[in-house]
């Protein structure tokens, strides 16, 4: 028998029994289409994710007060303590101590109230050093950063992030006005580019004061030399590790601290954060895919079903084609090329069902979806691999059909 | 029915389409042993019509299967066109069946999804003839049978009698040994049954082997020779039927 007689076979087959054909491949095409969908959810989370740590600078290193683990190797208080200090961020800029820092920030902030005219906003507010902007990758859009003079006089000076100013005062282009925190007045230096968010945290929303400010005027925790957080701008990104580690043995050291696992702050790294995201994202891909997997087996069943069906059907058929001369093995590939073109056209449109989902949800579910070709290509292969698998073995049943028996079937 | 036994001699100048020595088939039903055939000798030459009657029960439809090979035998032998089947195995016999038996069958058992055309090129599909080739020999042997018109018509669309002519077209595309033809007016009202044993009647003109099996006189008085068969055997020679 030719293979093209074969295929013709098989294809009329399907064609003629349209309603079974399509009931039968719908288990298929629902497995296709979700394994396209949560792929493409599951890299496009791993996608956003990665761009939004990326934003905050891949050779930055972050340092948080508080110890890294207790007893039961939980975390311990993380940015709670008050053990990082402002002597601490301006040992850490010394370029003796710390010769791989390019950059370092200290942040402490405080939840305010701005006022300007009739419009109030409630913010939070950062103090820290001239050196933010570098550290923290921002630019201004409007105006200039608070001075080193600002920062020694505790100067009433504040930068905007550009939604606050929207807020506040209606545009962005609002350098030389005033505001008003608990009726001391300070002067818009100027107002930050768009960054994004950050998770749940707008980069925009926020207001920037020089740390003596925030300490002298706003801050009310008491403790006027600790800060929140210390933010270190490695000189490259490979040599991150070295500055933590120079980062490291100077503060154990300032502490007067002698085992590092005793450190009374943490140093993290915004790669490691990459790496944790990434690792959760892997696995809840996996997750999906194994769920989408499971919808797949389903649908093989189903194939092996309808087939099993179709050959109890077919008998006569079966009968006849053995009498005129079909050999068991014609018999057996053309059911199993049957349930092959099933798993291929269900596949395929479970494909384009699956793109058409991932075109289409991004806008409505606002996350976005990734459409990998490698997962397309693999979907469409699983599929008619599946066809193979549940076909082999309403196939072999066929073939074993004895002629007399089957033509005699009413 | 007159008839006069005597041996069909006036064949036995050329090589037997068939030959049956001996010929058993025992069936096995769990403990039971059935014995549809009990040592049948025969011998079919080129160009005879030859009808098997029997009642049912008898071992005719055992016999059919074995002649048309979709059955093999449990001791005994049988040679056809010269080849001994008696053993060959299910791949071998699928040959056998498409090159030399050309079935005919009650029930026509045509392919619904099929025309006429792709009815009768089916037995050459299964033979590796190439697509032209085949439309060409099946459109032949459907012009052989009188539906050359018919070609494109599906078989729900052919009246019954129509639909046993493109089965006996599918029968002869492959220009068999022998035309098998089981019970083949079984389900065929009395016009029809004349139009298709009228056709047979041809064939054997035209030089076709022909085995005929079937249960009634009337229709086995169209052959050459009548086998009878009762008990798996066959109740004396072949008998000659005078025309």
């Amino acid at each position: 028998m030719r293979p093209a007689d074969l295929l013709a076979s098989s294809w009329r087959a399907i064609r003629s029994h349209k309603m079974r054909s399509a009931l039968t491949m719908l288990g298929i095409v629902v497995g296709i289409a979700s394994v396209v969908l949560t792929v493409g959810l599951g890299l496009g989370t791993q996608k956003d994710v990665s761009e939004q740590i990326a934003a905050l600078g891949s050779d930055l290193l972050i340092v948080s007060p508080g110890s890294s683990t207790d007893e039961s190797g939980m975390r311990g208080g993380f940015g709670s303590g008050t053990t990082l200090t402002r002597a601490d961020a301006d040992a850490l800029a010394s370029t003796v101590a710390v010769p791989d820092a390019m950059a370092v920030a200290a942040e402490k902030t405080a939840s305010v109230s701005l006022e300007y005219g009739e419009s109030n906003w409630t913010t939070t507010v950062t103090g820290t050093s001239t050196s933010w902007p570098e550290v923290r990758s921002r630019e201004l859009l409007y105006g200039s950063f608070f001075t080193d003079e600002d920062v020694d006089s505790g100067a009433s000076v504040i930068v905007l992030g550009a939604e606050t100013a929207e807020e506040l005062f209606g545009t962005a282009a609002v350098v030389g006005q005033d505001v008003t925190i608990d009726d001391d007045t300070y002067e818009v230096v100027g107002v930050l580019s768009e960054a994004g968010s950050s998770g749940d945290t707008s980069l925009d929303d926020m207001a920037v004061v020089p740390m003596t400010t925030l300490v002298e005027q706003l801050d009310d925790s008491g403790s006027s030399e600790s800060v929140a957080t210390i933010y270190i701008k490695a000189a490259a990104s490979n040599l991150l590790s070295a500055a933590s580690q120079e980062a490291e043995s100077l503060l154990l050291n300032l502490h007067g601290i002698a085992a590092a696992d005793d450190a009374d702050f943490t140093i993290d790294v915004q790669d490691s954060l990459l790496d944790a995201a990434t690792s959760v994202y892997q696995k809840l891909t996996v997750l999906l895919t194994g769920i989408a997997a499971l919808a797949l087996l389903v649908g093989g069943i189903g194939v092996m079903n309808i087939m099993l069906v179709s050959v109890t059907e077919r008998t006569r058929e079966i009968g006849l084609r053995k009498a005129l001369g079909a050999a068991p093995a014609n018999i057996r590939n053309q059911f199993l090329i049957e349930a092959m073109i099933l798993g291929l056209s269900g596949g395929a449109i479970g494909v384009a069902i699956g793109v058409g989902l991932a075109l289409a949800l991004p806008s409505v579910l606002g996350s976005t979806i990734v459409i990998s070709g490698l997962a397309l290509v693999v979907s469409v292969v699983v599929a008619v691999g599946i066809g193979a698998v549940f076909g082999v073995y309403p196939a072999a049943r066929a073939a074993k059909l004895a002629p007399i028996d089957a033509l005699r079937d009413q | 029915m007159t008839a006069t036994a005597i041996t069909t001699t006036h064949f036995e100048t050329a090589a037997p389409v068939i030959e049956l020595s001996g010929a058993r088939k025992t069936y096995h039903t769990g403990d039971i042993e059935f014995e549809a055939l009990r040592g049948i000798d025969c011998r079919i030459y080129p160009g005879e019509y030859v009808a098997i009657v029997g009642p049912s029960g008898s071992g005719k439809s055992t016999l059919m299967n074995i002649l048309g090979c979709l059955d093999v035998l449990t001791s005994g032998s049988y040679v056809l066109a010269g080849e001994d089947v008696s053993h060959m195995d299910e791949v071998a016999l699928a040959s056998a069946r498409n090159r030399r038996i050309g079935f005919v069958f009650q029930q026509f058992h045509l392919l619904s999804s099929l025309t006429a055309l792709g009815n009768v090129e089916l037995p050459l599909i299964y033979a590796g003839v190439a697509p032209a080739e085949r439309r060409k020999r099946a459109m032949v042997a459907l012009e052989r049978v009188g539906l050359g018109d018919k070609s494109r018509n599906h078989p729900g669309q052919l009246s019954g009698g129509q639909q046993q002519r493109v089965a006996i077209a599918r029968a002869l595309v492959t220009e068999p040994a022998i035309v098998l033809a089981d019970e083949p007016t079984g389900n065929l009202d009395s016009h029809s049954t004349r139009d298709v044993l009228g056709m047979l009647d041809d064939l054997h003109a035209e030089g076709s082997t022909i085995v005929l099996i079937t249960h009634e006189s009337d229709v086995a008085a169209r052959a050459g020779t009548v086998y009878n068969v009762t008990d798996g055997q066959f109740v004396g020679t072949g008998t000659e039927i005078a025309k």
